[in-house]
């Protein structure tokens, strides 16, 4: 993990960590554009901070809805090759992934 | 590396077991629980997945209004309080059984809690309480690859297979369960016998244990006899048969009780069952426990069951195990201790199903609890997973009840259906093993006995008639076992005996 910037800001090096972690290859402008975009979403979601919330029950969702379900139908699944199309390796129609150190399946 | 074991019955001399058990469930519904991938096992590796259970971006899972029904029945059946408002949580954790980097789960708001179930063992009853009941997702399955063992330990490298990934999965946690003694790896079984008869009653799962449907997650502790502390547990995972469930505590036992005997401590640690050896071996260290940094998953909004729903989940219930013992037992005119027999045996659905099929119920038990419990014993089996369904058993019976085949016949039969040579009927026909009618073969195979053994017919003749024996078995020998005694009997009192 990278060192978390100060409030307010996010590095560039933060940017590239993160499109990496997301598999997205972003190039040296973008990575430029992205941090100040980026730092600008941070800013404006920053300003829930200032609410006051002393009353205000916590809650997860904006809507106050409940009990929302779908019916138990299979419908189709994706193609294998299209499923596989997003994986880094894959072999005998599985997801091939490095080693996993220090667990036990 | 192997442990050193207490003998099982000086282990219990100094220490009071406690044990514990957490039992997945996979549900039976048509379709996943956030998705609508099918559930069929057996697929083709990740043929069965879609931009939700792979986890790609953008996409919003939906919770299945089936599976949350079932874990609702589920906890009415255990007894259960059912939540009013319930929600789903992220696990976050990085392992690529989960492509979505976190498993969709219940945490501080399950659907239900604080139920119980009650098992007997050997006429005592043990009440198993049930702390909550909640609804999941499962994971993919990793199959590691280079090597020896298809474990983690010396891969190279591992395949995912995500059709599993998704299938919603009820996890059934007990409260840890004190005061079995000696009988503590015989109530983990009676546990989970009892529980998967519940679940089978209701219908919401296939429970196959060796499809994974129901797995088990075995806790087991040791505390000093008069001890106010419980001691420290072990998490046995991976154990897949009933059978297992018994041997996996049974094996902690005497396992912990050698360390403790030695002065050495218990670590709280997750460990693998060997269904091979029946031993248990060190899993992944629970000391550095991962942050699983729970929080409300934000893409679904909580489950609220409505009082009138539940109610009449409640009343639609189906007639319970424990119920339906003992209104067969009245039928059947058996004994609480005859029935526990049977559900000791794994065969009370067995009985019930080979009766329905038209046998007797003495006949119908007899040849589970005899005859076929034995064979399931030889073979390491449960006895429902013989490869003879109630139905052939009842035919059988049938066979016998007819006159068509007598015991030893049926057994050879038995051997033929076991053996996937069809129907019972069928392996008599093939096998040729009918009961010979009062055939010109049996006429001179009794008549041939007499000749061949002069001086026992003589002492029959003169009145001796236990000696009759004797020629019957003649008899039963020549026609290798397919003459029925007592028509022989009859055969040879009429030639020799006079009225």
């Amino acid at each position: 993990m990278s060192t978390p910037s100060p409030k307010g800001q996010l590095t560039r090096d933060e940017v590239a960590h993160l499109a990496h972690l997301s598999r997205l290859a972003v190039s040296d402008e973008e990575l430029d554009l992205f941090a100040g975009q980026l730092a600008a979403v941070l800013d404006a979601v920053a300003q829930v901070g200032k609410a006051d919330v002393a009353d205000v029950a916590p809650t997860t969702h904006a809507v106050p809805m409940t009990n929302v379900m779908r019916p138990d139908v299979a419908r189709p699944s994706l193609p294998r090759d299209v499923v596989l199309a997003g994986a880094p390796a894959a072999e005998d129609g599985r997801f091939r992934v490095p080693r996993i150190l220090g667990e036990e399946a | 590396m192997s442990d050193t074991l207490v003998d099982y019955d000086e282990v219990l001399t100094r220490y009071e077991p406690v044990i514990g058990l957490e039992t997945h469930v996979e549900l039976g519904t048509a379709s996943k629980m956030f998705c609508g991938c099918s559930t069929t096992f057996g697929a083709e590796p990740n043929t069965q997945t879609c931009p939700v259970c792979l986890g790609l971006p953008g996409s919003l899972p939906a919770a299945n209004a089936a599976a949350i029904e079932s874990t609702i029945r589920i906890g009415l059946a255990l007894g259960c309080r059912i939540a009013t408002w319930a929600r789903f949580s992220r696990k976050n954790y990085f392992y690529p059984d989960i492509p979505k980097g976190f498993q969709t789960t219940q945490y501080d708001e399950p659907l239900c809690t604080a139920g119980h179930l009650d098992v007997e063992v050997d006429g005592e009853t043990y009440r198993v309480e049930v702390e909550r009941v909640h609804l999941e997702e499962d994971t993919g399955k990793n199959l590691h690859v280079g090597g020896s063992t298809g474990r983690i330990h010396g891969a190279d490298h591992s395949l995912i297979d995500y059709n599993r990934a998704g299938i919603p999965l009820v996890e059934i946690v007990t409260r840890p369960i004190p005061g079995a003694g000696a009988k503590a790896p015989e109530v983990a079984k009676a546990y989970v016998t009892e529980l998967r008869e519940i679940l089978v009653a209701l219908g919401v799962s296939e429970v196959r244990m060796e499809q994974g449907n129901l797995r088990c997650d075995v806790n087991t502790s040791l505390a000093p006899i008069g001890s106010l502390e419980w001691g420290t547990r072990t998490e046995t995972k991976n154990v897949n048969s009933l059978r297992s469930v018994e041997r996996a505590v049974r094996f902690e036992m005497r396992r912990q009780a050698a360390l403790l005997d030695e002065g050495q401590r218990i670590f709280q640690e997750t460990r693998h069952f060997h269904e091979d050896t029946g031993s248990t071996s060190p899993g992944r260290s629970k000391e550095e426990a991962t942050d699983y940094r729970y929080f409300p998953e934000p893409d679904l909004v909580p489950v609220a069951p409505d009082e009138e729903w539940v109610a009449s989940l409640l009343a639609e219930l189906p007639e319970l195990p424990a119920a339906r013992r003992t209104r067969l037992s009245d039928e059947w005119g058996i004994s609480p201790t005859e029935m526990a027999w049977l559900v000791n045996a794994g065969a009370v659905e067995l009985v019930s199903e080979t009766v329905a099929a038209g046998a007797s119920p003495g006949d119908a038990r007899k040849w589970w609890l005899g005859d076929l419990a034995r064979r399931a014993n030889d073979a390491g089996t449960e006895l429902g997973e013989l490869a003879v369904t109630p139905q052939q058993v009842a035919e059988l019976i049938g066979l016998i009840s007819a006159g068509t085949i007598n015991d030893q016949l049926a057994r050879q039969a038995l051997d033929g259906v076991l053996a996937g040579e069809g129907r019972p009927a069928q392996v008599v026909e093939a096998r040729g093993l009918a009961v010979m009618g009062e055939s010109d073969e049996l006429v001179a195979a009794v008549e041939a006995a007499i000749e061949g053994n002069p001086d026992v017919a003589d002492k029959v003749r003169g009145g001796k008639l236990q000696a009759i024996g004797a020629l019957v078995g003649a008899v039963m020998k020549t026609t290798r076992g397919k003459a029925d005694a007592a028509t022989v009997k009859r055969m040879l009192e009429e030639r020799l005996v006079g009225d």
